[in-house]
C-alpha cells in the first residue's frame, strides 16, 4: 500500500517488538513531546551494565510507536556505554527512513532511552 | 476485501452518470465556449450555461450570479480579495470566525499586507458562531464577514441566517464557505441571506478542479485574475467544460435525490453515532449534535491517539480523516507542520488531544453493514491501542487505587 511511511515503519507500527512494562525494571525513562502530544516510556533490565531486557509503552502516531519499537530491538543485549551512543538518525535510518515531520519522534525515542539509562544510574547511587 | 470509505468530507467519488456527461466535452465537444460563433464554440457554450443554471438551481441563485472557478480555494480567495478590495473605500476591517478553512484563515497575512485589518469571531465548545462576541467586535469601518455554512471537520452547521440579518442594514458584505453544505443539505442561499456563498462539486459527486463562487446581483466585487472576459469578467480563464458540466449534473442530481440522500444520512450516522457512544467509553463527540451535518460523526477518544487509529482503520479497510495534523500534514518540511487544528482548538479541545480527533463523513452509497463493520472493529483497534499506552496504564493505576 503506498503511503508516507516505509515498510519496516508499518512493520514496527503493525508488530511492535518489546511492548509493554517491567515490573522490577532498573531504569524507567518517560518523556513527552507537548507539540504533539505524543508520551514514550521507557522500561530496561539491567545486568552487569549490560541491557537484559527492555520494554515500551508509547501513545503517540504510528512514527512513535516504530521508534520505540526500534530503539528496543537496536540496544537488546548492548552495554549501557554502546546504548548510550544510539542516536535519532540511527533508529529513523534502521526504520528505512521517517517523513520529514515525523523525525522529532526518532528524538523522543533517544531522550526515552537517555532519560531511562539516567534513572538507572540515579538508583545505582 | 472491499474498502469502505468514510471520509466524503475530503471529497466523494465522481458519480459515473456525471462522468458520462463530462466525456463527450473532452472530445467530441472540446471547443472554446468563447469562440461562440463557430459550432465548435457553440455547443460547450452551451453546455456550461447549462450546467450554470442547475448549479444557480441548488442554491436557489439566479445563473448570472454564478460564478464558475477552479476550486473552492479559489472561490474564497475570490470573495475575501474580490470583496474587500471593490468595499475598500467604505472601511479597512475584515471578521472572520474562529473555524474558516484554510483557503480564508491563510488569507489573514496577506490581507494585512493590503492595508486592512482582521479581527476573529469565537465559538463555543459545539462549534457554534458566538453572535454575542459577533456583535461586540464589529466596527464602524467593518467591510467584510466570513462565517462559514457548515464545518467538515467538526460537523456543526452555523446559524447563517441569524448572522445575515445581524449584518443587514449595516451595510456589511457577507461571505459564506459553502463547500460542506452546498449539494449535501438543502441550501437557499436568498433564504439564509447571504451576499455570496462558495459552492465546491467534488463535495457532491462531482468533479475536483472546479466550483462557483454565488454573488448576489447588485454585490460589488473585484476581479482578482486579469485577462479575458469570461465569467462577466470576474474570473479570467478558459472555462473547465467537462468540469462544469460534470458540476452541472452533479447539482441536479444532488437536487433531485436531496431528501433520500438526507435521510439515508441521517439514518446512517445516527446508528454510528450511538453505536461508538455505547461501545467506547472516554469517548468525547466533538461539534453540535444537533445542528450538525448529516452522516457526520466526530470525536475524540482518551488514550488513543488518532493517527495511530486512522492506520489501524486503514489496515482494516476503513478509511476515515484525523484532524491530527499529524497525520494531514506529515510531509511538510519538519514539526512546524504538526500544529493541532486550529478547529479544534477554537472549540476548546487541549492541543495534545486535538491530535486524537477523528471524522467518519458518509456518503449517499455507505450502507448500514458498513457501519456495522466499523463498529465491530473499532473496539479491538481502541482496546489495542490503549495497551500500548503509558497513559491508560497510569489512569487505570489511579482508577483502581481509586475504587
Amino acid at each position: 500500500m503506498p503511503g508516507p511511511y516505509s515498510d519496516k515503519v508499518m512493520d514496527h507500527f503493525m508488530n511492535p517488538r518489546n511492548m509493554g512494562e517491567i515490573e522490577d525494571a532498573d531504569g524507567v525513562g518517560e518523556v513527552g513531546n507537548p507539540s504533539c502530544g505524543d508520551v514514550m516510556k521507557l522500561y530496561l533490565k539491567i545486568q552487569d551494565d549490560k541491557i537484559v531486557d527492555v520494554k515500551f509503552k508509547t501513545f503517540g502516531c504510528g512514527a512513535a510507536i516504530a521508534s520505540s519499537s526500534m530503539t528496543t530491538e537496536l540496544i537488546k543485549g548492548k552495554t549501557i556505554d554502546e546504548a548510550l551512543k544510539l542516536s535519532n538518525q540511527a533508529v529513523a535510518e534502521a526504520l528505512g527512513g521517517l517523513p520529514p515531520a515525523k523525525e522529532h519522534c526518532s528524538v523522543l525515542a533517544e531522550d526515552a532511552l537517555k532519560a531511562a539509562i539516567e534513572d538507572y544510574r540515579k538508583k545505582k547511587g | 476485501m472491499k474498502r469502505i470509505y468514510f471520509d466524503h468530507a475530503s471529497t466523494t467519488p465522481v458519480d459515473s452518470r456525471v462522468l458520462d456527461a463530462m466525456l463527450p466535452y473532452f472530445t467530441d465537444y472540446f471547443g472554446n465556449p468563447s469562440s461562440i460563433l463557430i459550432e465548435e464554440g457553440g455547443i460547450p457554450h452551451k453546455a456550461v450555461e447549462d450546467a450554470r443554471e442547475k448549479i444557480a438551481r441548488l442554491v436557489g441563485a439566479q445563473m448570472n450570479e454564478i460564478i464558475l472557478t477552479s476550486s473552492a480555494t479559489e472561490s474564497n480567495n475570490l470573495a475575501i480579495k474580490g470583496l474587500a478590495l471593490a468595499n475598500k473605500d467604505k472601511g479597512k476591517h475584515i471578521l472572520f470566525s474562529d473555524i474558516e478553512h484554510f483557503s480564508i484563515m491563510n488569507q489573514a497575512d496577506f490581507m494585512r499586507n493590503l492595508g486592512f485589518e482582521i479581527d476573529f469571531i469565537r465559538v463555543d465548545n459545539y462549534g457554534v458562531i458566538d453572535m454575542d462576541d459577533l456583535v461586540k467586535k464589529v466596527r464602524k469601518d467593518t467591510v467584510l464577514v466570513s462565517v462559514m455554512h457548515a464545518n467538515l471537520e467538526i460537523g456543526t452547521i452555523e446559524p447563517i441566517k441569524e448572522v445575515a440579518s445581524f449584518l443587514k442594514g449595516r451595510d456589511i458584505v457577507f461571505h459564506s464557505d459553502g463547500a460542506g453544505t452546498c449539494g449535501r443539505i438543502p441550501v437557499d442561499v436568498k433564504d439564509l441571506g447571504v451576499d455570496s456563498m462558495t459552492i465546491s462539486p467534488h463535495q457532491f459527486y462531482g468533479p475536483k478542479g472546479v466550483a462557483a463562487l454565488y454573488l448576489k446581483n447588485g454585490v460589488r466585487l473585484s476581479s482578482i485574475m486579469q485577462g479575458g472576459l469570461q465569467e462577466m469578467g470576474y474570473r479570467a480563464g478558459t472555462e473547465n467544460v467537462p468540469g462544469i458540466v460534470g458540476f452541472g449534473e452533479a447539482a441536479r442530481f444532488a437536487m433531485e435525490e436531496m431528501d433520500e440522500r438526507v435521510h439515508r444520512l441521517a439514518t446512517l450516522g445516527k446508528r454510528l453515532w450511538d453505536g461508538l457512544e455505547s461501545t467506547i467509553d472516554y469517548l468525547h463527540f466533538t461539534g453540535h449534535p444537533k445542528k450538525r451535518l448529516p452522516g457526520h460523526v466526530s470525536f475524540w477518544i482518551e488514550f488513543v491517539e488518532g493517527e495511530s487509529l486512522l492506520l489501524w482503520l486503514n489496515l482494516n479497510g476503513i478509511a476515515s480523516a484525523s484532524g491530527s495534523a499529524c497525520a494531514s500534514n506529515m510531509m511538510a518540511v519538519d514539526e512546524t507542520g504538526l500544529k493541532a487544528s486550529h478547529v479544534l482548538t477554537a472549540v476548546g479541545v487541549p492541543p495534545e488531544i486535538c491530535h486524537g480527533s477523528i471524522t467518519f463523513s458518509l456518503g449517499k452509497d455507505n450502507t448500514p453493514e458498513e457501519v456495522e463493520h466499523l463498529l465491530y472493529v473499532i473496539p479491538g483497534i481502541v482496546k489495542r491501542l490503549r495497551d500500548m499506552s503509558p497513559l491508560y496504564a497510569s489512569f487505570k493505576q489511579r482508577e483502581d487505587r481509586h475504587n
